[in-house]
């Protein structure tokens, strides 16, 4: 079993695509991998509480960490009081730490 | 150091034109030359990469015409004797109207619920 | 500096174009700001983010001259971590791919970045702890 960093830098509005990668997180969450999902840029619009915001609970539900640039939320006017409840914002330094240790890392 | 990479490619025909061929099929090619043990998936729209008889040639911007279109199925059957594995996704393929008879010889699909197994495989997987 | 783990990128926009330069160079910065040396393979239009002849402009619609609007160009961003590696004994190795600069005639760079190719790529690969792939869309 592998630690995984998926750094998802799309959002579902703009991109189905994005679908694709929620599902990878939690099929290799299922696989009893340690996943981490990072949103970044616009990655965490549905981080803000709204009609897509129930994707990231699936996520969650599989056993995946989800995490929110804390400067992708701010450039966003994205409030942590409006976060989605399963959202946690997080210092890039995360990245670089997980990096550090050894995940394996994808950018969508 | 790592062993094994996956490379995932799923940006399809995004200056192909230009390059003449797929900047990230290329790359694999190159480090493959170079002696990285490397794996390519094709995925979403980049399944089409593997399509016989993709045809860009007869371009020309004024008299200037491109003699060397790209042929990025004839690039990959180059990376697949140069003994890169290229696996395509089975359902982006069948959702894009494409059948094994389309394909060129020596691509593997693979389902996309297989993916997490696939990745486990791999020291490190690259996501172009 | 032995001690020191290596984290290496590469990313491929070049820049103005959309966020992943700006978050590319974030993680450069942060991995200097936390111990790490790092290695940037800079592939396709990504080679332009170093070029030498980036000039920063006025902003009408901010009513800024050049000097008050103080306009980034990313030339100057790549400049500074490269003296932020220096002033923190770490190591910022950051490679141009060549034929990228080649057909682009983006062959004039700042101080501090080399051409390269992807061997080098390759063995940044083979001598960091970890690499993460920025791809273009």
């Amino acid at each position: 079993m592998a630690d995984y960093l998926l750094i998802e830098s799309r959002d579902p509005f703009e991109c189905n695509d994005v679908l694709y990668f929620y599902e990878l997180a939690a099929s290799l969450a299922r696989e009893r991998n340690k996943v981490t999902m990072f949103l970044i840029q616009n990655g965490v619009l549905p981080a803000r509480r709204c009609s897509r915001s129930e994707l990231l609970s699936t996520l969650n539900n599989a056993g995946v960490e989800l995490l929110a640039d804390d400067f992708s939320l701010r450039e966003r006017g994205i409030a942590t009081d409006r976060l989605a409840a399963e959202v946690r914002p997080a210092s890039l330094e995360v990245v670089i730490d997980r990096l550090a240790h050894g995940c394996k890392a994808l950018w969508h | 150091m790592p062993q094994r990479i996956l490379n995932i490619v799923e940006s399809a025909y995004r200056g192909t034109i230009e390059e003449q061929d797929d900047t990230v099929i290329w790359f694999a090619y190159t480090l493959k030359g170079a002696g990285a043990e490397l794996d390519v998936l094709l995925r979403a729209n980049a399944v089409n990469y593997a399509v016989v008889g993709q045809d860009a040639s007869g371009l020309s911007f004024g008299e200037r015409r491109q003699t060397q279109p790209p042929r990025i199925d004839e690039d990959l059957l180059r990376l697949i004797d140069r003994g890169v594995q290229v696996l395509a996704v089975a359902e982006d393929l069948a959702e894009r109207g494409l059948e094994p008879s389309d394909l060129i010889t020596g691509v593997k699909t693979t389902p996309r619920s297989g993916l997490a197994r696939l990745l486990e495989s791999y020291d490190q997987v690259w996501h172009w | 500096m032995a001690d020191r783990k290596t984290l290496t990128f590469a990313f491929m926009d070049a820049p103005y174009e959309n966020e992943r330069t700006t978050t590319t160079l974030r993680l450069v910065d942060c991995a200097l700001k936390r111990g790490f040396n790092v290695n940037v393979f800079a592939y396709e239009g990504a080679v332009a983010v170093a070029f030498a002849k980036q000039a920063p402009h006025a902003n009408a619609m901010h009513g800024r001259d050049a000097a008050q609007e103080d306009h980034p160009n990313p030339k100057e961003w790549v400049a500074a971590l490269l003296k932020e590696a220096e002033t923190r004994g770490a190591k910022l190795d950051w490679v141009q791919c060549g034929l990228c600069v080649d057909e682009r005639g983006a062959g004039e760079w700042i101080a501090g970045v080399r051409r390269g190719s992807p061997a080098d790529f390759w063995k940044f690969v083979q001598e960091s702890d970890n690499t993460l792939v920025i791809p273009t869309k």
